[in-house]
């Protein structure tokens, strides 16, 4: 049962990358995007990952996609429906990252480690077992985090803002 | 070996992301459009993500110290919270190269070149 849900999850958000890539209209890649971020959500589920397939869900599909979306709609001339199309060396790019995916998958395919299956999962992933570790082991990196947001949200708002506007 | 035989392993996720590694990673070379190249760095986080948590729950057993039980998740938070600061200052950077440029044309952005 899970490996029919993981197979059809799977290939949802590699087709909706896919349709990220190659779509035409930035629009529809911006949508197709949200699409496979909620596909990967559900591997997430798969994997006892209850806690981050939520923050996915809420950060990933809602949030980024939204600002995708209205950075889209800010920039957006001409015609809508070319607005997203390659570049001179694309051919390139294609070998390039088919050449990298092959080595990956040899790579992949041929460690004996990583050949293990799934054992019973007891140790949680809940927001609670999560919570107990970045405030005991990892708190210095998660105020680090939070200090890292604050600041960049700030320059954002300046960044698009303007400065001389502002005076 | 038939489907319902097949069983999910931690190579099958691993391929996974490294096939959405790999679709970010074309279009972060072939796009034109300066969005569409974050939003394929968006897809290639999101493939990173999903091996530290394949690994967390693949490479894990009693022996370890419950202690780093999740150090795979919590990875991944912290990739998420980075991408999503990224995505913030990104956009904006690409809305101020709008509006001195009137393009989002990642082949016209050549002001250090003479």
């Amino acid at each position: 049962m899970s490996t029919v849900v993981f197979f059809i999850f799977a290939i949802l958000s590699i087709a909706a990358a896919w349709g990220v890539v190659t779509s035409k209209n930035i629009v529809h890649s911006a949508l197709y995007l949200a699409l496979s971020f909620s596909g990967v959500a559900v591997l997430y589920i798969l994997m006892n990952a209850d806690f981050l397939a939520a923050v996915q869900l809420l950060i990933y599909t809602a949030a980024v996609s939204l600002l995708v979306i209205f950075a889209v709609m800010l920039t957006l001339r001409g015609d809508i429906c070319q607005s997203n199309p390659e570049n001179r060396s694309w051919l390139a790019g294609a070998l390039i990252s088919a050449s990298v995916f092959v080595v990956i998958g040899l790579v992949i395919l041929t460690n004996a480690d990583w050949r293990v299956l799934a054992t019973p999962w007891t140790s949680g992933g809940s927001a609670e077992d999560l919570s107990l570790l970045l405030l005991t082991q990892y708190m210095i990196p998660f105020e680090a985090a939070a200090v890292l947001l604050t600041v960049a949200l700030v320059g954002a708002v300046i960044l698009a803002k303007g400065v001389n506007e502002s005076k | 070996m038939s489907l319902g035989d097949f069983s999910v392993g931690l190579s099958t996720y691993l391929l996974v992301g490294a096939m959405l590694f790999c679709i970010g990673l074309y279009g972060v070379f072939a796009k034109r459009n300066i969005i569409a190249t974050l939003m394929s760095i968006e897809l290639m986080l999101n493939a990173v993500n999903i091996n530290f948590v394949a690994f967390n729950r693949f490479i894990w057993n009693e022996k370890i110290d419950i202690h780093y039980v999740l150090t795979g998740h919590v990875a991944a938070l912290f990739v998420i919270v980075v991408a999503a600061a990224e995505v913030a200052v990104g956009l904006a950077l690409i809305i101020t190269i709008y509006r001195n440029r009137q393009s989002t044309n990642v082949d016209e952005l050549n002001w250090l070149k003479w």
